[in-house]
């Protein structure tokens, strides 16, 4: 078998094509946002997370300080770490790999390498979905800052509403059955009700203590929010499952 | 406000988080109270980020075009629409809406 013909190396290829093209909106919006061209490059090479990259710049679009923008991106790259256990013990690199491989643990990269059965298909998904998604997604956020910075009014093409859009999308796969969207409710709710009372970007982490307490409180449901957010378009071909699947226990 | 300081400080935790699941040990992954809060936390920032977005400008919380936005994406969302499409749709509505009248 060829290394193009592997199903997880295929996978992967498209997971990036997918991913990377929506690099586009992530820079047009950090644009809009305020931020200069190489501070937009700085968060997709070295901070590399898409929902912490996104969490950073909706908190500044919405008057929050640097502190909360930074709060924001850190508490939502928890998942992070997790899959980085995950991928530790999946595939053991070592000395620079490991470090290399740290950087690019995201959703994409941990559910194409956790959907394969077999370890050499494992290592595969992860390296392919990992890197392409990396090159791909700085590829183009240089195009959509370059874009942003043409726009001018960013309302007037309707940016504030491609966030909206962008959060949601984020959110949506994660709350397919009944429990994750009440969380998710709740805290939006909790997040409405300390908006008039709160300096701004402190919404965020009073949602975030509130996710946080029912985290540490219940039981079960270990995998609900961690369904890595390919979905919607998830690829042809053999079924990413994704980590809760490969654990062999959903979990709900 | 100088916003490289915290970029570069939200990248270097970013990755330090990333690199700290890579050097626990394993059996902490045998913890489900950790992965349970990762899990609800991403739930709950998410959702936050998605209302803030929509209906929250400075200290009050209001309906404009960008509810439009929320309810297309929620559309492309619900027919399977690829992730560029859905962000496409949120915007498409927002400007279509302003053109209207209704800001």
């Amino acid at each position: 078998m060829t290394f193009l013909q592997s199903p997880a190396v295929r996978i992967g290829l498209s997971i990036s094509v997918a991913t990377g093209l929506y690099g586009v909106s992530f820079g047009a919006l950090s644009a809009a946002s305020g931020l200069v061209f190489w501070q937009t490059m700085a968060l997709s090479l070295l901070l590399f997370s898409g929902g912490s990259q996104f969490a950073f710049i909706g908190v500044l679009s919405g008057g929050g300080s640097g502190l909360a923008a930074m709060s924001a991106a850190a508490l939502l790259g928890i998942r992070n770490g997790v899959y980085g256990m995950q991928i530790n013990a999946l595939l053991a690199p070592r000395g620079l790999l490991k470090i290399a491989a740290a950087h690019v643990t995201i959703d994409e990269s941990t559910a194409t390498g956790t959907g394969q059965s077999d370890p050499s298909e494992q290592r595969r998904g992860f390296w392919v979905a990992g890197l392409g998604v990396f090159l791909l997604w700085n590829v183009f956020t240089a195009v959509g800052a370059l874009i942003g910075d043409a726009l001018g009014d960013p309302k007037q093409w309707g940016l504030d509403g491609a966030a909206v859009a962008a959060f949601l999308g984020l959110l949506w796969p994660r709350v397919k059955s009944r429990q994750p969207a009440a969380i998710a409710v709740l805290c939006a709710v909790a997040t409405l009700l300390a908006v008039p009372f709160v300096p701004s970007g402190v919404p965020i982490l009073v949602a975030a203590v509130v996710a946080g307490l029912i985290g540490w409180f219940r039981h079960g449901h270990e995998h609900d929010g961690m369904e890595p957010d390919i979905e919607p378009h998830s690829p042809p071909g053999p079924p990413s499952t994704g980590p809760s699947a490969a654990e062999g226990s959903g979990g709900r | 406000m100088n916003l490289w300081p915290w970029i570069l400080l939200a990248a270097a935790l970013a990755f330090a988080t990333k690199l700290l699941g890579y050097l626990v040990p394993a059996k902490v992954l045998a913890n489900p109270r950790m992965s349970r809060v990762a899990g609800t936390l991403t739930i709950g920032l998410l959702a936050a980020l998605t209302v803030l977005n929509t209906a929250v400008s400075g200290h009050q919380v209001l309906a404009d075009a960008r509810l439009g936005a929320l309810v297309g994406a929620a559309v492309a969302l619900y027919l399977k629409a690829p992730f560029l499409l859905v962000v496409l749709a949120g915007a498409a509505v927002a400007a279509v809406l302003r053109l209207l009248g209704w800001s």
